[in-house]
């Protein structure tokens, strides 16, 4: 396969903080519409790789492809959020004096600058969509609260609703069922699951149950590289997988 | 379009600001010119003057709260760009006064003929026209600030830091106006007003006129600040204030926004810095230094950050207790002022238009969670 059929092309990408290796020479290849789970234990560098995809960090060597052929290491992170990638953070983070509406009106895709917002005003058809997006996250009878007023799960999932807001073609998940009921960390896999019909999605998390649930490709990180890959039980099957697992 | 998005900020708070404003515009001129010198109701000029100079000052106290309040951006540099305002509205002064200076001289201020300067600088051409000195006003500062925003914004500088380069800012700024080789009347600054578009600035009449200048730039000012946080920009900013870096990752660039309110602050603080200048009657360095800065910031805490009209109640009562502590007890001034703060800071954290919230949330069956603001930082 060619780069440019490839939707995320990450080849030799290597991050240093103070000598401390987080990512070494990383290569992944997403491609259009695909699902991906990325697991790994503390510190193998899932979410250094996020941060170089969105632009929070700059790779010290390597290449990251977007479509394979926009260079994400040299954008700044609005930029590579207006290219379409979309991430959600580890720990929930929504705008907590703005109502469950206005954090969703504020994701929702539309003109990012200045003098564009000031004078917005919402259409029909945005109201229409965040309308839908409440549904889909059950958010609608929490639509004029707070956000900081939501619960850890509820919050979680208005950050999956400000994602499709933002309806961006790749999707980056950090740990979205961390914290979660086991019914809410199944209708998240649901909902998820969902999205990625549309999107390309890739989801770093520890819960295996969950990864499980998802059933898709699973890439596993250890020390800054892929260490395996493939379905979750091949990889599970993997020794050199057990062997980092199981610390030893 | 343009009446909609003017008022969509306006709520119950700002009907009763405005209506108190539009009664200060009718009857401070009636009770003023009106009215028998010996009557009750009678207001000096000196009353008139002072009311005018609170309201300038609340005008500087609500173009801080559009940065700090809603950006989080705590500027202790403020006064700065209220100064620059009155700097370029004192040069209009100056140049009116023409040839009844102590030497006479029609071309040159007084200033410079006793620093034996024979031809009026570049910078002070355009300033005997009213309408140059009067974009000036907003257009210096304006541009102060975007170059200084444009910097500070764009290397991510925030918070303590952003805070004290604006201190060091106001205090270059101070440094360079006590020379006298800036031109602008050095530590004196500049003063001896003659007129204002040909009004006599001592008179009466005068002091009316631009106390309700003032009154409708407040006015103009509130609903324009007002409009500008209603809006999905507003929104934008409050976000940067509690959360910036997932504001970039949602793909604003929030440089740009700090950079929009930054600028825009500053315009309104020139805006207040030019009405105060002909009501005082003098501009000097001195305005610059940080500590004029730091008032604005207790005003603003004192009447409650994030409110806007907070700000206002904020500025006219401080200043009010100034004029009256230190007239009754002048050293004990900033004891109060200092001692003011630490009691909003402690015990008024969200300052007198707060307090009703307050006392809300301490009731324990609303247990709800109330977000603060700027608690959360990054990611």
């Amino acid at each position: 396969m060619s780069t440019e059929d490839t939707l995320l092309y990450l080849d030799g990408v290597s991050v240093s903080f103070d000598g401390f290796r987080a990512l070494n020479s990383l290569s992944l290849v997403i491609e259009p519409g695909e699902m991906r789970a990325i697991i790994g234990p503390n510190g193998a560098g899932k979410t250094t790789m996020m941060d170089v995809i969105t632009g929070k960090t700059r790779p010290d060597t390597g290449t990251i492809l977007f479509e394979g052929r926009t260079d994400l290491t040299s954008l700044r992170e609005p930029a590579i959020a207006n290219l379409g990638i979309g991430r959600k953070f580890q720990r929930p983070t929504v705008f907590e004096m703005h109502t469950v509406w206005d954090n969703l009106e504020l994701s929702l895709k539309a003109p990012r600058r200045p003098l564009k917002t000031l004078t917005y005003s919402a259409t029909r058809e945005d109201r229409a969509r965040i309308e839908e997006i409440l549904d889909i996250t059950r958010l609608s009878p929490r639509r004029d609260r707070p956000a900081g007023s939501l619960s850890h799960g509820e919050k979680q999932w208005l950050e999956i609703g400000m994602l499709l807001a933002q309806d961006p073609k790749l999707l980056l998940v950090d740990e979205p069922v961390a914290g979660m009921t086991d019914a809410e960390t199944e209708q998240t896999a649901h909902l998820l699951k969902d999205i990625a019909g549309k999107h390309s999605v890739i989801v770093v998390e520890h819960d295996m149950v969950f990864v499980r649930e998802l059933g898709v490709k699973v890439t596993v990180l250890h020390e800054g590289s892929v260490l395996a890959e493939g379905s979750l039980d091949t990889v599970s099957a993997n020794k050199q997988v057990i062997d980092v697992y199981l610390g030893r | 379009m343009l009446t909609r998005f003017f008022l969509m900020g306006l709520d119950k708070k700002a009907g009763v600001l405005l209506t108190v404003l539009a009664v200060l515009a009718v009857a401070v001129p009636v009770m003023a010119l009106g009215t028998a010198p010996d009557s009750p109701w009678h207001l000096s000029t000196h009353t008139v003057a002072l009311l005018g100079k609170y309201l300038c000052f609340a005008l500087l106290a609500l173009s801080l709260d559009l940065v700090w309040g809603f950006v989080g951006i705590l500027s202790l540099g403020h006064a700065a760009f209220f100064t620059l305002g009155g700097y370029a509205m004192g040069m209009y002064l100056m140049r009116q006064i023409g040839s009844r200076g102590v030497y006479g001289n029609a071309d040159l201020p007084d200033f410079m003929v006793f620093l034996n300067w024979t031809e009026l600088p570049w910078y002070w051409h355009g300033f005997d026209q009213f309408w140059f000195a009067a974009i000036m006003v907003m257009l210096v500062p304006g541009l102060l600030a975007f170059a200084f925003g444009w910097f500070a914004f764009r290397s991510r500088v925030t918070g303590v830091y952003l805070s004290i380069i604006t201190q060091a800012m106001t205090f270059a700024l101070m440094l360079a106006f006590f020379r006298n080789d800036m031109g602008l009347g050095g530590n004196n600054g500049l003063t001896d007003f003659k007129e204002i578009l040909g009004f006599d600035v001592q008179a009466a009449s005068t002091r009316v006129g631009l106390f309700v200048a003032t009154v409708v730039a407040l006015a103009a000012g509130y609903i324009l600040a007002s409009a500008v946080v209603a809006s999905k920009l507003g929104k934008v900013l409050i976000a940067v204030r509690d959360a910036e870096s997932r504001v970039r990752f949602l793909g604003y660039e929030t440089d740009r926004y700090k950079l929009f309110a930054w600028t825009l602050s500053a315009c309104m603080a020139g805006v207040a810095g030019a009405l105060y200048v002909p009501q005082v009657g003098i501009i000097n360095p001195s305005e610059f230094s940080p500590a004029s800065s730091i008032e604005a910031v207790i005003w603003v805490a004192v009447g409650g950050r994030g409110t806007l009209a907070g700000p206002v109640l904020g500025a006219v009562l401080v200043n009010f207790g100034k004029s009256y502590f230190t007239a009754a007890l002048p050293e004990l001034w900033l004891f109060a002022l200092g001692g003011l703060f630490v009691l909003v800071t402690l015990f008024l954290p969200r300052g007198i238009l707060g307090l009703a919230a307050q006392l809300r949330d301490r009731l324990p069956a609303r247990a709800t969670v109330t977000a603060k603001p700027a608690d959360q930082k990054g990611v």
